[in-house]
């Protein structure tokens, strides 16, 4: 090599280190930024007082998010009641027994799901789940269930990709070895498959979670908003998200270091599904 | 002499490639057959089609039949779930799946619907003396398959194998990645299994058939060549190809 083109190998190198090294100083900034301005307020306030407290009245002094916690919780979950058989089943549908066309077809199309944006999702919620659920099941309609459904759908694109990953990177000698012993297909999807694939599942459940939980416009154009605990599937809830997107625009002072507190939970619950998503994908399938 | 297997006629493509050509022979009873030949000799393509395996793969065109005693197994009323449950198959690389060995073990019998715990445990230790594997394995039952070493792993195939209480065992070049004393061990196993079951066994490995065999039969490009007692074949070849198979002038 001539030393022009040395150096030339070296400026791309060192170009794409800057940048490389840039996104992560965003990350780094994003985190530091939140704690500066969350932090204060857990030190004046207390813990126990912002994530146990009922009441959040933060012009008054109050800044119990405990309900919103719940509440983002609970959709979540709900989220995953729904999310999480539909997304197995199609994963399970598009490696083990679809054709070639059929997967050709579908991989794209649910790919599109997770592309639409999620304000149109909020939109249908309204225009569509909200009625029905007044109608049929009671309550103004803004709420846990309607929320629930909603991101169970909005989930289903990342539950189904990386399951579907996961189920076909069980060895085709492990269908083999279960077939030739006498397996029907769903013995060994249900024997061997699933089991060897489980922990690459899991993590898919959970970085669907990550998306429920972080998911912000939808919430609030279905959930309803509403500072308390829900007692049943109809009643209106607040989450975390929506807490901060509904109030920030005008909060000032305290109120706005409030939210940036609301933030900092929200962001630990979700590095903390993060983390146990990871450990899930990179342990190999059960050894 | 009683005979278990039939192939007639029989004709493989995949494809263009026509694998097998115009195969006929018959398998006996409780014997060990051994198939023999060259890669590409489509020795490994019968087995499939016995176990019908070969459903697996596409573009297949399969002419002819396959008669196990007496009645077809590859016309529509044929269920191939219950006929790999009556032939049993030991892969040249060994398979465990990811579980015990206890589990591997009782993984046929309770697709079966055998659910009785005694019974597996019956099952499972009966499968692994008759592989040879009880002994080694016995106080650990429940560590997992993965752990074994690679000739412990065969071992295990084969008693997994056992454990379905097949009619017939076919092993597709069983020992081809082990070393001579778990390859002894897994001989030792099948000259005694032989009295109760029809075994074809596949190998690249003209003295292994020699030894355990009671009948050898020599392919080449699809073409049965030679098929008679292993006695004859390895004494006096009536082909010229099979004398030199055997020699090891071509392999």
């Amino acid at each position: 090599m001539t030393d022009r083109t040395m150096l030339k190998e070296r400026f791309v190198k060192w170009v794409l280190i800057t940048f490389a090294l840039s996104s992560l100083l965003f990350l780094f900034l994003i985190f530091v930024f939140i704690l500066a301005e969350g932090l204060p307020l857990f030190l004046k306030v207390g813990l126990k007082k912002i994530i146990f407290g009922f009441k959040w009245a933060p012009t008054k002094g109050y800044f119990g998010i405990f309900p919103m916690i719940v509440s983002s919780f609970l959709v979540t979950f709900g989220a995953l009641v729904i999310g999480a058989p539909l997304g197995l089943s199609c994963a399970i549908y598009l490696s083990e027994y679809s054709g070639k066309k059929t997967k050709m077809f579908l991989k794209p199309a649910l790919e599109l799901l997770a592309g639409i944006p999620s304000v149109v999702y909020g939109f249908l919620g309204v225009i569509y789940i909200v009625p029905l659920v007044r109608n049929y099941l009671g309550g103004s309609g803004f709420s846990l269930i309607s929320t629930s459904l909603i991101l169970g759908v909005m989930i289903l694109p990342t539950i189904i990709s990386i399951s579907f990953d996961a189920i076909t990177t069980v060895p085709k000698t492990y269908r083999e070895a279960s077939a030739a012993m006498g397996a029907t297909k769903w013995q060994t999807i249900y024997k061997v498959i699933l089991p060897s694939a489980k922990s690459g599942i899991l993590a898919s459940f959970i970085l669907g979670m990550g998306r429920a939980i972080g998911e912000t416009m939808a919430v609030i154009m279905i959930a309803g908003n509403a500072l308390k605990i829900p007692t049943s599937i109809l009643d209106p809830l607040r989450t975390l998200t929506g807490n901060i997107a509904l109030e920030l625009a005008y909060a000032t002072g305290d109120h706005r270091l409030g939210l940036f507190s609301t933030g900092i939970v929200l962001m630990v619950i979700i590095m903390a599904l993060n983390y146990l998503a990871n450990f899930g994908i990179k342990r190999k399938p059960a050894k | 002499m009683e005979t278990k297997i039939t192939a007639s006629n029989l004709n493989l493509s995949f494809g263009d490639t026509h694998v097998l050509k115009d195969v006929t022979i018959d398998v006996y009873k409780n014997t060990i057959t051994g198939f023999m030949g060259p890669s590409g000799s489509g020795k490994s393509s019968l087995i499939s089609i016995i176990n019908r395996m070969i459903d697996f793969e596409n573009n297949v065109r399969i002419e002819g039949d396959v008669l196990i005693d007496g009645k077809s197994i590859l016309d529509g009323s044929s269920n191939p779930i219950e006929l790999r449950r009556r032939v049993g198959t030991v892969f040249a690389v060994p398979i465990p799946l990811p579980r015990s060995i206890f589990e591997n073990i009782a993984y046929g019998p309770r697709l079966k619907g055998i659910s009785d715990r005694t019974s597996l445990h019956h099952i499972v230790e009966d499968s692994l003396k008759k592989a040879f594997l009880w002994d080694e394995v016995k106080d650990r039952l429940n560590t997992s398959a993965l752990k074994l070493s690679g000739g412990q792993q065969q071992r295990l195939c084969l008693a997994r194998t056992l454990a379905l209480k097949p009619e017939i065992i076919l092993l597709d070049e069983p020992c081809s990645g082990l070393d001579p004393i778990s390859t002894a061990k897994i001989e030792d196993a099948l000259s005694e299994l032989k009295s109760d079951y029809t075994i074809i066994l596949v190998s690249n490995n003209t003295k292994q058939i020699a030894r355990i065999s009671d009948f050898s039969a020599f392919f080449y490009l699809g073409t049965l060549i030679e098929y008679n007692t292993t006695d004859k074949v390895f004494t006096a070849p009536v082909e010229k190809r099979t004398e030199d198979y055997i020699q090891g002038k071509f392999g």
